[in-house]
């Protein structure tokens, strides 16, 4: 009986598993090996052990990709994951037409990630701009967003917020799922909304919290569409930007556009260890801020 | 309990081992048994369909020569797979064994697909449909060039001229002689001339010397190329580079520097009727011509002049750029692409297509100004048929028609995308105000010389 449900089980997830084994396993496999070849696609690779993983160390643009996309990663996740918080909580709090909110700050994340890069050129031209428009307003010269190198990163991370929607969503089921008689003790003891929202609401969903922190940070350390579009991309022009050089994109030029494959392979790998490492750590840093419902795994 | 685990680690490590193991390509390189001549017979028909990859016959000059190059191919049909060439998509078909049939690529891509194996050298192509290569502009024909043989046929050439709003200029109490490349001094102070800045906020931009993309041209006004004539050594570090890179990076700096005029560059509608010379936000820019024929049809009343970009001095000077057919190696239908290449090319075929658009221009109400083939004589032919739009147009078209006759263009070399992405940052460092141009193009030269001499070790190893 066990068996046939074993069977049965297999054969159900069969389609998933042959997608994996063809499109994640054997991608993953031969990119390790690719990682030790020097391969151009049309011509043979040709094995140069770990040759590849030696220039790594000695590729400055590496060094200049994996500080940017660190820098980007930590001064986007925080941001998004406070901004999504405030908005969740905003529409948590809301009483009427919450649907429609919903829906409105969900929007955006439909928008392609190519239109989100054009946009942000549109968006933080330094001359007719509408965020320097704003900041006018208010008597300040904006600064040239899209080409002096030290707000390039700055108006990539703002652009991010274009797409929190989906952070927002998850961070309100979450916030629905917190018990309401918390709130009514806390109520009778005299607490604020600060004090509530302090010492109850970011605890309770502080399990959310932490996924999103995970999953915005490995996101963040992959980010490519926007800032390639925005500065490596877009149209006819060479205009380019150092400073929105991320890991993603050097990794992407060197694969696609010097057709280096078997460099591109060891950036990818190299990658993929310092995402794992650093979500290690992250899970051992932050873990003891987490609150289980159901008591800490 | 062993067993299961032992039959799994045995199964996983066959599975990688098998994985790994076709990771191998199917390509074979410049190993390949070269085509004869005898594969190209200018007297046979083919049958089938032949596959276009990178071709989009959008217009009538795209679709007169396509129904052309069809009927000569007598009875295959084609297939055009449009849109810009995918390379990816190109070169893992090439290396799976199933590539297009022929495909359209631009002329500065065909020296880094040829090193690499992926096209096949048109030798016998040229030889047996006997394609008369002098018909071709010898520069785009050089940039297709490479390691001695021909790898594609070109077509169309991209040349650049000087464009100006001539009411800025008359209000500034210039001329187009004063913008126009002939002296580096006047250009800048006619930058300054012709810039506006009210409260700080650049509304005119005086001159764009069109970085980072220009920097040959101006390199080469300047008496240099960057790259060598054999393409295997970068000139990126000369003085003539660097003094034209100071010189051209000096015209931004003096109009409230390159930031602000990226960001009313960027803020432009550049194809709509309120484009920048339209509005005179513009004072002068050198632009490839096909910018003329934009500016007449959206613009037609808008004040411009014409010049051809010249040098210190005096001579007209352009830089050639273009696209070329190419036969991918493992091409099912070699013969049948190279007549679909050479036909396309063809001087008549070239006349038709001019025609249909003068008859379009005509309907339309509109002057016909011409086509920059890549094949001079027709060329020659095409400019004979030309008509008047009135002034500024006609001297547009003059300037252009000049300057195709004064071009240059960089040889095909194997490495040209690491090349180019080499000289283009460091102008970007300039410009985003990281580095200075002499520190920025040494750099530049290190990493372009090193990616030029891997890439041609790669090729002399391969072909060895």
């Amino acid at each position: 009986m066990r068996w046939i449900e074993t069977r049965a089980a297999l054969l159900f997830i069969s389609p998933w598993i042959i997608g994996f084994l063809i499109f994640t396993a054997w991608p993953v496999i031969n990119s390790a090996y690719l990682s030790l070849t020097d391969y151009d696609v049309i011509n043979d690779p040709s094995f140069v052990g770990f040759d590849n993983y030696v220039t790594l160390f000695e590729d400055p643009k590496v060094g200049l990709a994996l500080r940017n996309t660190f820098l980007y990663t930590v001064m986007s996740v925080p941001t998004q994951l406070v901004v999504s918080l405030g908005l969740a909580l905003l529409l948590n709090s809301a009483t009427k037409a919450t649907g429609f909110f919903r829906t409105a700050f969900f929007l955006p994340k439909m928008t392609p990630p190519v239109a989100v890069g054009i946009l942000l050129l549109m968006l933080f031209n330094g001359q007719n701009g509408l965020i320097n428009a704003f900041l006018g307003v208010f008597g300040i010269d904006g600064p040239a967003w899209t080409t002096d190198p030290d707000w390039v990163k700055p108006g990539l991370v703002l652009m991010s917020l274009w797409t929190v929607g989906a952070s927002v969503v998850i961070i309100l089921a979450a916030l629905r799922g917190v018990p309401q008689e918390l709130y009514d003790s806390a109520l009778v003891d005299g607490a604020g909304w600060w004090k509530r929202t302090l010492r109850i609401t970011v605890p309770m969903i502080s399990p959310t919290l932490f996924f999103l922190f995970i999953v915005d940070s490995i996101n963040a350390l992959q980010s490519f569409t926007e800032a390639y579009t925005a500065f490596f991309g877009s149209g006819n022009t060479t205009y380019s930007n150092d400073a929105a050089l991320f890991y993603a994109i050097y990794l992407f030029q060197q694969a696609f556009e010097f057709l280096h494959m078997g460099y591109a392979s060891a950036l990818a790998w190299l990658l993929f260890i310092v995402i794992m490492a650093i979500t290690a750590v992250q899970i051992l840093v932050t873990r003891r801020f987490v609150h289980y419902e159901g008591g800490n795994p | 309990m062993r067993t299961p685990l032992v039959r799994w680690s045995v199964l996983s490590v066959s599975l990688a081992l098998a994985l790994t193991s076709c990771a191998k390509g199917t390509g074979g390189g410049a190993s390949a048994p070269a085509p004869s001549a005898g594969q190209f017979n200018p007297g046979a028909s083919y049958s089938g369909t032949i596959s276009v990859m990178g071709f989009g016959a959008t217009d009538e000059i795209g679709t007169t020569r396509v129904d052309l190059a069809k009927k000569s191919l007598g009875g295959a049909d084609v297939k055009l797979i449009e849109g810009d060439l995918d390379i990816q998509q190109f070169l893992s078909s090439v290396a799976a064994g199933d590539p297009p049939d022929i495909i359209y690529a631009n002329r500065d891509q065909i020296g880094t697909f040829a090193s690499r194996g992926a096209i096949m050298p048109l030798t016998a192509c040229v030889q047996g449909e006997q394609i008369d290569t002098s018909m071709y502009n010898k520069n785009a024909l050089g940039q297709v060039t490479f390691g001695g043989e021909v790898w594609a046929v070109p077509e169309f050439n991209q040349v650049q001229i000087t464009m100006a709003n001539a009411d800025l200029l008359k209000e500034a109490g210039l001329t187009i002689a004063d913008v126009n490349g002939s002296n580096w001094d006047k250009v800048t102070a006619a930058a300054k001339k012709l810039v506006k800045t009210p409260g700080g906020k650049l509304k005119v931009i005086g001159f764009d010397s069109k970085l980072p993309e220009f920097l040959p041209l101006w390199a080469k006004a300047n008496g240099v190329d960057l790259l060598s004539a054999d393409g295997k050594t970068a000139q990126l570090n000369t003085p003539e580079v660097v003094k034209a890179l100071e010189f051209a990076v000096g015209i931004y700096n003096a109009q409230g520097g390159f930031a602000k005029v990226k960001a009313a560059r960027d803020s432009a509608d550049f194809f709509g009727k309120g484009n920048q010379f339209a509005k005179g936000e513009l004072g002068a820019m050198p632009m490839e011509q096909w910018y003329v024929n934009v500016l007449n049809d959206v613009s037609p009343k808008a004040p411009l002049a014409f010049d051809t970009f010249r040098t210190p001095q005096g001579q007209p000077l352009a830089y050639s750029s273009g696209s070329s057919w190419a036969i991918p190696k493992g091409s099912k239908n070699a013969g049948a692409a190279c007549r679909f290449a050479k036909t396309m090319t063809l001087v008549d075929t070239w006349k038709a297509a001019a025609q249909a658009r003068l008859d379009k221009r005509k309907a339309d109400g509109k002057p016909f100004t011409g086509i920059l083939t890549g094949n001079v004589q027709a060329d020659a032919e095409i400019e004979k048929m030309l008509t008047s739009g009135g002034e500024p147009w006609d001297s547009g078209v003059k300037a252009f028609y000049e300057a195709n006759k004064n071009t240059f263009s960089l040889p095909a070399n194997p490495a040209d995308s690491e090349f180019k992405t080499a000289w283009q940052d460091a102008v970007n460092r300039v410009l985003n105000g990281q580095e200075e141009p002499q520190a920025a193009l040494d750099k530049a030269q290190q990493d372009a010389q090193k990616a030029l001499d891997e890439a041609w070790a790669g090729w002399t190893k391969r072909t060895n």
